[in-house]
């Protein structure tokens, strides 16, 4: 699969390590949430057929996080 | 000799030797092994796998499903793959695999793998991952606009056509040279100039001997490619590929329809032109469409009889075959006569019986078992047959389309019912298919076809009827699939295991669709084909893995000491990628006894070792300090310059995650050491929060691992060490106290000394640049020599820390223990936010019972614990006594005098003094439940 680095281009993805769903987003207040929405934010993730947004940083790289949307049935990737 | 006496593309003018199953004959260059062996009249070349039926070679290509032959190491290789060169020495393989032979005739699975992988793939070769004289194995990487994947007539017009833009265009073929079934056929002079145009293109690459095996996504194409001494694995990236992978011809189906002798027409007509061969004498032709035309003309300029053009489009079918007898070999006889038919599974001739029919390997009667004749009847079942004698029957079936590459690559197929094949649906994106492959069909000449399968014949039970010839299943052993109530293709292909040979079903898979399609009255369309997966060609796995074996199996990271560590016979371990320094045994010492004497120096003298393996990060911004206090659990935030802390770093779950000391250097600059093999995933950790959570701090983080080196320098005499090293700089614990940073210089070696230690006592870390490691680590020997300074490795460093109860995480954590857990709420800040914390709040990570870090004392002292040992709370317990811990850490303390152990164990701190039992294989040892600190409690000697 080739990933579209934001800084450098097109790469082999065994450059990048996943980040996993794109969709969740971090609590802006921690302390403030319940127990349930707490470990909705920890444990829950997506998983469609289909568009999914991702994060991925390209580790062995320039080491930039950035977002993509992957099918997971065809490995087409566009821009978030 | 069957060899034509002119004409075809091979040299005669350079005739070779070779042997086939110890027997020797002559072929000339352009030869395959297979034409050769037709050229010397070897009609069998192979048993079967599960009868042991003999087999003859069957096609002129890759798709071959009974000539498999050994040569060299090399196995599972298709005769008509192998090019014939001077002094080939070739086997048959016969029936199924085996690890060990009895006998010294080579036979299948003799080497299952090439000597170059199996021989030596583990233990490191001190010439550095050199390959002895085996096969050689190497990658290489390429991109292209344009890889055309087939050399034939549309791979090559498609070549000519792309090399006209000024792309860089690929061109492969599985083949020898370019030209697929032009090759003797009277293109020669268009072949000829079509290669010289392309050879004399700026960015085009020819490629023959290589196999696309393997389309994945994105256009990323394996090839394989055949060298004299071994291979070459390409890995293309081509922004389009054009697959002109031509056409599969297929036979038709019906009883014992495997003998030597019968060929898939095309092969027939390539023996001829190509090679020069005549296949057999009297010829029976058997088709359903018009490409058996042109081979009827091959045929007979090569001087063969056609007996008879068996056409079902005419009515007529051929519903058996007859074979020449097979000649017991003369030793055996126990069957009397001499004389007997070969194995049929309708007899039950099932395996056990196999033996016992000569193998082309004992020479035992070449052509027994081969065609003797056809028997001919109208396709109406009724009516008069009749027989025709004949040594060749040339089966056409039609075409199928070689759609494997496209299929990996996700395209999508359909079943033309005009074409009686599957072709191109769908193409993914920037793929193309061309030519036969495209489901065109002209140039292999099929012309009208009538789609035919299967020819039924009179009160048999279809089990001489192959589907398969590779895996030896007939028809009967589909229909059994479908009795047993199997619908899908891919359920019959695993019960059956059609297709599942080293020819991947290329001349058996859309016939089992087609008989399926049949027994259940469905279209062939809807039936569908089984999965296309890579690799197309059975691939050696001395090819995956190249060069990337013993010492360059994966990079090795050493330290700037390690010159020294090897001069001085130290013994490694692999730490991830780091060889570290495992135990310097002294002569006449064993592990233990070395481990020994490494602690007691520590511990009573000065000892000293290569820390430059932390994973070190250099962490720079005005933000600095407050992303440190969001990272750890720990406040940074009150860390004077010039002092260091250790820091523990949980992940969103709460959970430890990593340590490591954090210094601060300057105002805004700091720098935080990981675990040795945590560095990567730190880095990773802390840059995902800064870019994608605290986008408003402003932190630069740089790995700076491999930029120092770091001397540690251990034990009670360690600063008499460090003060011979730096007599300006003034070390007593008031000026230089724990966890303080000082700037030095020995003998011209920038050094920077910290008071940090991992072993409980007096001890300095001494970093200097890498560059100079190698002499700081010497000065700091010769500093310590009239101390009788001691180096140790990572086996005492770990005895020492456990002994002070210091965790290493990722051994005594493993991902679901918390820092409470482990008895370290003192560095769990209760005053700001840090990562995790949250978590520290759920209901799980404050249950009473989860497990507790604790020491473990076993009461027979010296009983050590297995480490990962179970621990359980009765002694005798019954089979469903609970398991309420395990052992983390376990070693042989020289300060204790005694085995001692870390362990998880549940509400492990309530246990305190009781008793806990580790079940072993045959005994039971008891162990007393302690605080995980064993050695200096008060840290009086850290902080001496």
């Amino acid at each position: 699969m080739l990933i579209p680095c934001p800084w450098c281009g097109d790469r082999e993805d065994i450059e990048f390590k996943y980040g996993g769903s794109a969709q969740v987003a971090y609590p802006a207040d921690p302390a403030g949430v319940d127990d349930a929405t707490w470990a909705r934010f920890l444990f829950y993730r997506p998983n469609p057929k289909g568009g999914m947004a991702e994060r991925w940083v390209h580790t062995a790289g320039c080491r930039r996080w950035f977002k993509l949307v992957r099918n997971t049935v065809t490995h087409e990737i566009t821009p978030p | 000799m069957s060899r034509l006496a002119s004409g075809a593309r091979i040299d005669r003018t350079r005739p070779l030797s070779f042997t086939f199953n110890g027997a020797p004959y002559r072929g000339y260059a352009g030869d395959t092994l297979a034409s050769a062996l037709l050229a010397n009249d070897v009609a069998v070349v192979a048993n079967s796998v599960t009868y042991g039926r003999p087999r003859g070679i069957f096609s002129a290509g890759v798709e071959e499903p009974n000539a498999l032959v050994q040569v060299g190491n090399e196995t599972m290789l298709r005769a008509t793959q192998v090019e014939l060169v001077e002094g080939l020495e070739a086997t048959g393989l016969n029936g199924r695999g085996r690890l060990q032979l009895d006998s010294p005739s080579p036979v299948a699975g003799s080497s299952i793998f090439p000597s170059a992988v199996a021989g030596s793939s583990i233990s490191p070769s001190p010439s550095g991952g050199g390959q002895g004289g085996g096969p050689r194995y190497d990658k290489i990487y390429a991109h292209c606009e344009v890889l055309v994947i087939g050399g034939g007539r549309a791979g090559i017009t498609a070549s000519l056509a792309a090399a006209q833009t000024g792309d860089r265009v690929m061109l492969v073929d599985e083949q020898a040279e370019l030209g697929g079934r032009l090759l003797g056929a009277g293109w020669n002079d268009w072949l000829a100039a079509s290669i010289a145009t392309l050879e004399s293109a700026p960015d085009v690459r020819l490629l023959t001997r290589a196999t696309a095996f393997g389309h994945y996504d994105q256009n990323l194409v394996l090839i394989a490619e055949r060298l004299p001494s071994g291979g070459r694995l390409w890995q293309v990236r081509a922004k389009r590929v054009v697959i002109a992978t031509g056409a599969h011809e297929r036979p038709l189906i019906f009883a014992n329809n495997d003998r030597p002798g019968i060929m898939l027409a095309g092969a027939a007509g390539t023996y001829c032109n190509r090679y020069g061969v005549a296949p057999g004498k009297r010829a029976v032709i058997f088709t359903n469409n018009d490409s058996t035309d042109a081979v009827v003309a091959d045929l007979k300029r090569s001087g063969i009889t056609v007996e008879a053009i068996v056409d079902v489009r005419a009515g007529e079918a051929i519903v058996d075959t007859l074979a020449n007898k097979i000649p017991f070999p003369a030793r055996g006889g126990r069957r009397g006569e001499g004389t007997a038919d070969f194995p049929s599974p309708a007899r039950g001739g099932r395996r056990e019986g196999a033996a016992d029919f000569p193998s082309p390997a004992c020479g035992g009667g070449q052509g027994g078992g081969s065609l003797r004749g056809v028997v001919v009847a109208a396709l109406t079942g009724d009516g008069p047959s009749r027989e025709v004698e004949c040594d060749l029957l040339c089966v056409s079936g039609g075409f199928n389309p070689t759609l494997h590459l496209f299929s990996q690559a996700q395209g999508r197929i359909r079943y033309d019912e005009g074409l009686a094949c599957f072709v191109p649906d769908v193409a993914p994106a920037n793929v193309e298919v061309i030519g036969a492959a495209a489901g065109d069909l002209g140039g292999r000449g099929q012309g009208t076809i009538m789609p035919y399968w299967v020819v039924p014949s009179d009160g048999q039970e279809w089990s001489n009827h192959f589907v398969d010839l590779e895996r030896d299943v007939t028809v009967a052993d589909v229909r059994r699939a479908l009795g047993a109530g199997m619908r899908s293709v891919e359920h019959v292909k695993r019960f059956t295991t059609i297709g599942t040979g080293s020819d991947q079903g290329k001349t058996a898979g859309i016939n089992e669709t087609a008989i399926i399609a049949a027994q259940l009255g469905q279209p062939v369309g809807s039936v569908g084909v089984t999965t296309f997966r890579p690799p197309y060609v059975p691939v050696s796995f001395g090819l995956m893995a190249g060069r990337n074996r013993g010492e360059l199996f994966d990079p090795i990271r050493v330290t700037a000491i390690q010159p020294w560590h090897v001069a001085q016979g130290a013994v490694f371990e692999n730490v991830g990628q780091w060889k570290r320094p495992w135990y310097f045994p002294r002569e006449g010492e064993d592990m233990d006894s070395a481990v020994l004497r490494e602690c007691r120096a520590a511990r009573e003298g000065v000892a000293v070792m290569d820390a430059s393996t932390l994973g070190k990060i250099d962490i720079q911004g005005p933000d600095a300090a407050e992303f440190l206090n969001r990272m750890y659990t720990n406040a940074f935030d009150n860390l004077k310059v010039g002092s260091c802390r250790y820091g523990l770093m949980c992940k969103a779950d709460g959970m430890v995650f990593d340590d490591g000391v954090v210094m601060h250097l300057e105002r805004d600059r700091w720098l935080a050491t990981t675990t040795t093999g945590g560095a990567a995933a730190v880095l990773d950790w802390m840059e995902e929060w800064l870019q994608t959570e605290w986008t408003d701090l402003k932190v630069r983080l740089t790995s700076v691992t491999d930029h120092w080196a770091d001397v540690a320098v251990v034990g009670p005499r360690s600063r008499d060490v460090v003060r011979t090293l730096f007599p300006a700089l003034d070390v007593s614990p008031e000026s230089f106290p724990f966890m303080a940073i000082r700037e030095g210089e020995t003998a011209g070696i920038p050094v920077r000394l910290h008071r940090i230690t991992f072993s409980g006592e007096l001890a300095y870390e001494l970093w200097t640049p890498s560059w100079y490691g190698l002499a700081l680590w010497e000065a700091v020997m010769a500093a310590g020599e009239s101390l009788g300074i001691t180096p140790y490795g990572t086996e005492s460093m770990h005895v020492l820390r456990a002994e002070k109860g210091y965790i290493i995480c990722g051994q005594d954590t493993d991902g679901t223990v918390t820092p409470q857990d482990l008895g370290m709420n003192w560095i769990v800040s209760k005053k700001k936010t840090f990562v995790g914390q949250r978590s520290h709040r759920r209901s799980d990570p404050i249950r009473a019972d989860r497990k507790h870090l604790v020491g473990l004392l076993p009461i027979e002292g010296d009983q050590l614990l297995p480490e990962g040992a179970q621990l359980v709370a009765e002694p005798e317990g019954a089979a469903a006594t609970k398991m309420v811990g395990h052992v983390t850490s376990s070693y042989r303390s020289a300060a204790l005098g005694r085995a001692f152990a870390l362990a998880m164990l549940q509400s492990g701190r309530e246990r305190l003094g009781s008793t806990v039992y580790a079940p072993l294989n045959g005994h039971v040892v008891a162990a007393t439940v302690t605080e995980p600190t064993f050695y200096d409690k008060d840290n009086s000697r850290r902080d001496s």
